[in-house]
């Protein structure tokens, strides 16, 4: 594939239609974006308590994690268990090379991202043979893998080797951070910055030909295979593009937390990321980011409020079964949809009680 | 110019085609015969669904079964399917532009190409609509645009009018007629409707239990005594 045709590919996914809608549509929407990630960006970390700074860098990691396994399922309809070990994987990469080196932090991050893309496809490589319950059960035992190798290998803390653990654990040196993002506020503004470069990867493929070739596969492979989609490429590419993203989220994680051998990936943490991509809404990249706040932010809120956030669980579950039953879409489909209901519903009641006090001048 | 000789498929003790030998040549032919008679086998063999116990399928001089699926697109085969497969979450446009970007075109004409595939098959409708909004005639449609555009040497049409009613039958009917002049494309029709197949087809060829039955001009084809006791029974409704 010449990079040209990605290109024209790119231009003609725009919409040639009606001028009206054309200008609203190319122009307010990138501006409301752009305004909203710099307000994330510039005014938000100085606003929020630490508490909180701490809870939105975890906001955009996961956000960052959801956006990958929202691609994998949403996109291309593969059901993948596995994603937190994936994101482990990324976690104990960047460690590695954060403690064994002194490259720059973006570097690390993209070799991260890239050392997961390779694992990650592996992972994936059942997919090719397998779809549903069974990928799902494969990507499962591989993540409950990888959990048992974390817990008897333990995070590398600064140590010698791969594994780079050191038991005497009198003095544990931290994992060091972006030189120009040492403080939290910052890190959460690099957080912010590499979460929108992900989302803005992601995107470049999904407008393309590969989300094109995604949605078909997604729908039916046979229609995929007729159209001359090379279905296995695409998927492994799917994969690879999804590990990539949640390598580079682990780098930003071994940052964030300093010393990720305090840090548990559970295989748990797979299905309720699953639960919570599945109710912020797969079809969308929005839903990635209301799947990281219900993920990292309403546990904080719940937990400044006195209330246990066991009820997560509860919650996540009932909310799962919400969307299977009555919104595919998720949240992000269906809030705007139920507020235009009830607002049509307000215009309604309004103008049932106009016409008795509207009619004076 | 397609030759399939030979041609045998097994499903376990199933035989959908059994030692089945025909030739199209160019233009439209028909492919007709009961439920079951194994027409959509034949496309699937085609399209590389399917793998065949024995035979060979020879089009344009080159050997179709050696090649991979994915592959055989970008050689220039092109389908439909018996149930619509126009890809829902995609806009009628990109539906057609997966088809073309993965053809041997390159992509400077491509938004041309596409747009004209659109408009080949009567589409009047605004390209960048999603195909999940559109109704069953105009998903066929798409389906139909997909197959005509970038370049196409062989279109197989797996009852493309299924469930539509009679006036978007007739419309489909008269895009069919026009796809051999339009992309210089060998098509094969497969449907129940007689009345499209005669309007559409010079030659057809007849299969019942995975077996040719009859072959020629469509006319005298749909008289053949053999083909009236395969397709409506012993009694002569004709």
């Amino acid at each position: 594939m010449s990079a040209a045709g990605v290109e024209t590919a790119d231009t003609t996914t725009q919409p040639p239609s009606s001028p009206g809608g054309f200008d609203t549509r190319t122009l307010v929407r990138p501006a409301v974006i752009a305004a909203l990630l710099l307000f994330v960006v510039l005014a938000l970390p100085s606003i929020l308590s630490t508490y909180y700074v701490d809870a939105m860098i975890q906001v955009a990691i996961w956000s960052i994690v959801a956006l990958g396994l929202g691609l994998l399922v949403g996109r291309v309809g593969l059901v993948s268990l596995g994603q937190a070990a994936v994101l482990a994987l990324g976690a104990w990469v960047a460690a590695r090379i954060l403690f064994a080196t002194s490259l720059p932090y973006p570097l690390v991050l993209l070799a991260a991202g890239l050392i997961t893309m390779v694992l990650g496809t592996l992972v994936g490589l059942p997919a090719l043979r397998l779809s549903g319950l069974y990928l799902a059960l494969i990507t499962l035992m591989l993540a409950g893998a990888i959990t048992v190798v974390l817990a008897t290998t333990n995070f590398p803390n600064g140590g010698h080797g791969f594994l780079g653990y050191n038991g005497s654990a009198v003095h544990i040196p931290q994992i060091r951070r972006p030189s120009i993002a040492n403080t939290d506020t910052a890190f959460l503004r690099y957080s912010v910055i590499v979460a929108a470069l992900m989302f803005l990867l992601v995107l470049a493929h999904v407008r393309t030909r590969p989300g094109r070739a995604w949605a078909a596969i997604r729908q039916s492979e046979s229609a995929a295979l007729a159209a001359g989609i090379n279905t296995t490429l695409y998927k492994l590419w799917a994969f690879a593009l999804a590990s990539f993203v949640t390598g580079v989220a682990g780098g930003l994680l071994a940052g964030s937390s300093r010393y990720l051998y305090s840090y548990d990936f559970t295989t748990q943490e797979s299905i309720t990321l699953l639960a919570v991509v599945l109710m912020g809404g797969i079809f969308s990249l929005w839903g990635a980011i209301i799947a990281g706040l219900l993920l990292q932010l309403l546990p904080q809120l719940l937990n400044s409020w006195g209330v246990s956030p066991d009820w997560l669980t509860i919650l996540f579950g009932i909310g799962v079964l919400q969307v299977l039953l009555t919104a595919p879409a998720g949240l992000v489909d269906q809030v705007p949809k139920d507020l235009a209901r009830l607002g049509r519903l307000l215009r309604g009641l309004a103008r049932r009680v106009a016409p008795a006090g509207g009619r004076s001048p | 110019m397609i030759e399939v000789t030979g041609l045998s498929v097994r499903f376990g003790g199933v035989t959908p085609l059994d030692d089945m030998n025909v030739s199209f040549a160019e233009g439209t032919c028909g492919l007709i015969g009961p439920n079951g008679a194994g027409k959509t086998t034949f496309f699937n063999v085609l399209s590389g669904f399917v793998r065949p116990v024995a035979g060979t399928v020879r089009a344009f001089d080159q050997d179709l079964l050696g090649m991979a699926h994915f592959r055989r697109a970008r050689w220039g085969l092109r389908r439909t399917f018996q149930t619509e497969q126009a890809i829902e979450q995609l806009s009628v446009f990109d539906n057609v532009a997966m088809v073309h970007e993965h053809s041997k075109v390159g992509a400077a004409s491509r938004r041309k190409d596409v747009l004209d595939a659109i408009s080949f098959v009567g589409l009047d409708l605004d390209p960048q609509l999603r195909v999940g909004t559109l109704g069953a005639g105009e998903r066929r449609l798409v389906e139909v645009a997909r197959a005509v555009v970038g370049r196409p040497r062989v279109v197989l049409l797996d009852e493309p009018a299924a469930g539509l009613p009679d006036q978007e039958t007739e419309r489909m009917g008269e895009v069919i007629r026009q796809i051999p002049e339009h992309t210089g494309a060998l098509t094969i029709l497969v449907d129940h409707d007689m009345g499209l197949v005669s309007s559409c087809c010079e030659k057809t060829a007849v299969l019942d239990f995975g077996k040719l039955i009859a072959s020629g001009p469509t006319a005298e084809v749909l008289r053949d005594e053999r083909v009236i006791r395969a397709y409506l029974g012993t009694e002569s409704v004709l």
